[in-house]
């Protein structure tokens, strides 16, 4: 019998997120309440430990585990964006944990768990490993959805969740399961090689291509699947809701990507029209419902599922351009909305009392600095010029443009502007409204001032010089279309 | 290709058949005496009482979740029981670190006390 070649240095940043997960777990019922937040900074250690072991990954570029695992600087880049999603929401969470009493210290287990997940996803080249990612993603997030346990939105969230999510990783399975029959492998180069080559049963490819869809649409949340998330969004737990409003979805389109780029090369035209639809009625039906939320979580999911059609644009452009343009795009994304989900967090006060968008009247005059940076956060979202969101934006429109997909480029815009709506009446209510409230029980604690900072810093690079991550995606794209 | 599957379809009339047939039988050439005690849902010589849609504690799901839990991480032994010889000592350690992850876990739920039933 053959033994794999065990190459710990191929998946050391994982190793190094369980290893901290667990320990943060099996630590929990020996540490007192007043030491807690240490698990919390050992959580961080973690994430910095994983972030250090991507150099060693990077040096084992190839195919590993009986070709179950792939390192190519497309998987690092996700195994990076991943891992700055999980320190930027531990960093959310320390203070709000402590506010809401639920400071049980399982959350930051769990939400290294969940990385893990994501990165197994982003680096697998095997369909079986897609699922075992996504589930151990998936059920990480159930639990973290309704981990206000007292709450009702809270439980209603987690049991949303759970029962869509289930039903959409049965979706995938059995994509996997036809896909497996068709061409008698789950590898995705083997199953690529094998549709080239003999004659694929292209109807039964393709109906197993289009579960796969579906269940990945489900994940990261693209009309006509997205109707779970706005429920779900508004209930979780405020960091938790900015976690799923990125990680997942990031991690989805990691997968959908890698599994339609590697294996289905073939059937190109038939997936790439079926993204055109899927991006412009996502951008649709996302922007236009966002104009009339008055609760500022359930905008910013209507505005997450709108930004789920702007990389759908791009996975449609499906060229060079379009790859690179959904990797900075993600990442463009991710940081800004964190950032604005931090603002959020600290805003709300105990058991979300006040999300509504006429509850951050005033704010500029009583907290002018938060209302900067939220303001900030909300321009990069809409996408004007100088922030992150703006160049994500251009690159994916440039992309559209040079695949020929002009019609799609143009709902993409026009649908950007009315998103110019409701991204500014939070900035209108801030600045042009009197304050109904004093804001003297708002805190800036230090590891958020330090979310704060790491996301305003991102939100700017990546808006005025974003040469030099647009050069990483650039290769990291290269990379995953070979 | 379809005629490898011939067996599996004459199996399936068969089973279907002696199922069909046996009831049938037992209907017609059965003595039928029905009392009270008989026609009850649980024929067992008790006599029902109550209803079974009772609420019960959480404890027992917990328990068995636990259980289940467990058990299942224990099945993964007995493949790795008939694979051992070929697999070596690098199988053992492959083992070895899947037992301290459910230890972990163990010493987690011990420790959180959802083992002890009264608290």
């Amino acid at each position: 019998m053959n033994i794999p070649v065990v190459n710990l240095g191929a998946i050391l940043p994982a190793i190094m997120l369980s290893l901290f997960g667990i320990a943060i777990m099996v630590a929990e019922p020996f540490v007192s309440d007043a030491k807690k937040s240490w698990l919390g900074w050992l959580a961080i250690a973690g994430t910095i430990a994983a972030m250090l072991a991507l150099a060693p990954m990077s040096r084992q570029a190839g195919q590993w585990y009986t070709n179950l695992w792939i390192v190519d600087s497309y998987s690092i880049f996700f195994h990076f964006l991943f891992i700055l999603i999980a320190a930027i929401t531990i960093l959310t969470s320390m203070n709000f944990l402590q506010r809401e009493g639920i400071h049980h210290t399982e959350y930051y287990a769990l939400l290294l768990f969940a990385t893990v997940g994501m990165m197994m996803m982003a680096g697998s080249n095997e369909l079986i490993m897609v699922f075992l990612g996504l589930e151990i993603l998936s059920i990480a997030t159930y639990v973290l959805a309704g981990f206000r346990r007292t709450d009702l939105k809270s439980n209603e969230s987690a049991m949303k969740y759970f029962l869509l999510g289930s039903f959409s990783s049965a979706f995938f399975l059995y994509g996997v399961a036809l896909i497996f029959g068709a061409t008698g492998s789950t590898n995705l180069i083997v199953i690529a090689d094998s549709l080239r080559s003999g004659d694929p049963q292209t109807s039964l490819v393709s109906l197993a291509a289009a579960l796969m869809l579906i269940g990945l649409c489900f994940k990261v949340a693209v009309a006509p699947f997205h109707v779970w998330a706005p429920d779900v969004y508004e209930g979780a737990p405020t960091p938790v809701t900015g976690f799923m409003s990125v990680g997942p979805k990031a991690a989805g389109f990691a997968v959908l990507l890698r599994i339609f780029m590697t294996a289905f090369p073939t059937l190109e035209d038939r997936w790439t029209s079926v993204f055109w639809i899927v991006a412009a009625l996502t951008m649709l039906i996302g922007n236009v419902i966002a104009l009339v939320q008055p609760n500022i979580k359930r905008m910013l999911a209507y505005s997450s599922i709108a930004h789920a059609g702007y990389i759908a644009v791009a996975v449609a452009a499906g060229s060079e351009h379009g790859v690179s343009a959904v990797l900075f795009y993600t990442l463009a994304y991710s940081v800004t909305n964190l950032g604005a989900f931090a603002v959020v967090t600290m805003l709300s006060r105990s058991e979300d009392k006040l999300v509504n968008l006429n509850d951050y009247a005033g704010l500029a005059s009583k907290r002018p600095g938060l209302a900067a940076v939220l303001s900030l956060f909300m321009l990069s979202l809409a996408g004007v010029p100088g922030t992150a969101g703006f160049a994500g934006k251009f690159f994916i429109f440039k992309a559209a443009v040079q695949s020929g997909l002009i019609w799609l480029a143009v709902i993409g815009v026009i649908t950007t502007v009315v998103s110019f709506y409701y991204y500014l009446y939070v900035i209108v209510q801030m600045y042009m409204r009197d304050p109904n409230e004093e804001f003297a029980d708002v805190r800036t604690t230090g590891p958020l001032k330090l979310a704060l900072a790491i996301t305003i810093a991102g939100t700017l690079y990546l808006g005025i010089l974003p040469t030099r991550f647009l050069d990483w995606t650039v290769s990291a794209a290269v990379n995953a279309l070979r | 290709m379809l005629q490898d599957w011939a067996p599996v379809l004459v199996f399936l009339i068969l089973v279907t058949g002696f199922a069909v047939v046996s009831v049938v039988m037992s209907y017609v050439m059965g003595v039928k005496k029905p009392n009270s005690r008989k026609l009850a849902p649980y024929e067992c010589g008790m006599q029902p009482t109550g209803t079974a849609r009772e609420r019960f504690s959480v404890k027992f799901y917990l328990v068995a979740m636990l259980f289940l839990l467990f058990d299942i991480e224990a099945v993964f032994l007995f493949p790795w029981a008939v694979v051992y010889r070929d697999l070596r000592i690098f199988g053992f350690l492959e083992m070895l670190l899947f037992i301290a992850a459910i230890l972990a876990g163990y010493i987690y739920v011990w420790k959180k006390g959802a083992l002890e039933w009264e608290r």
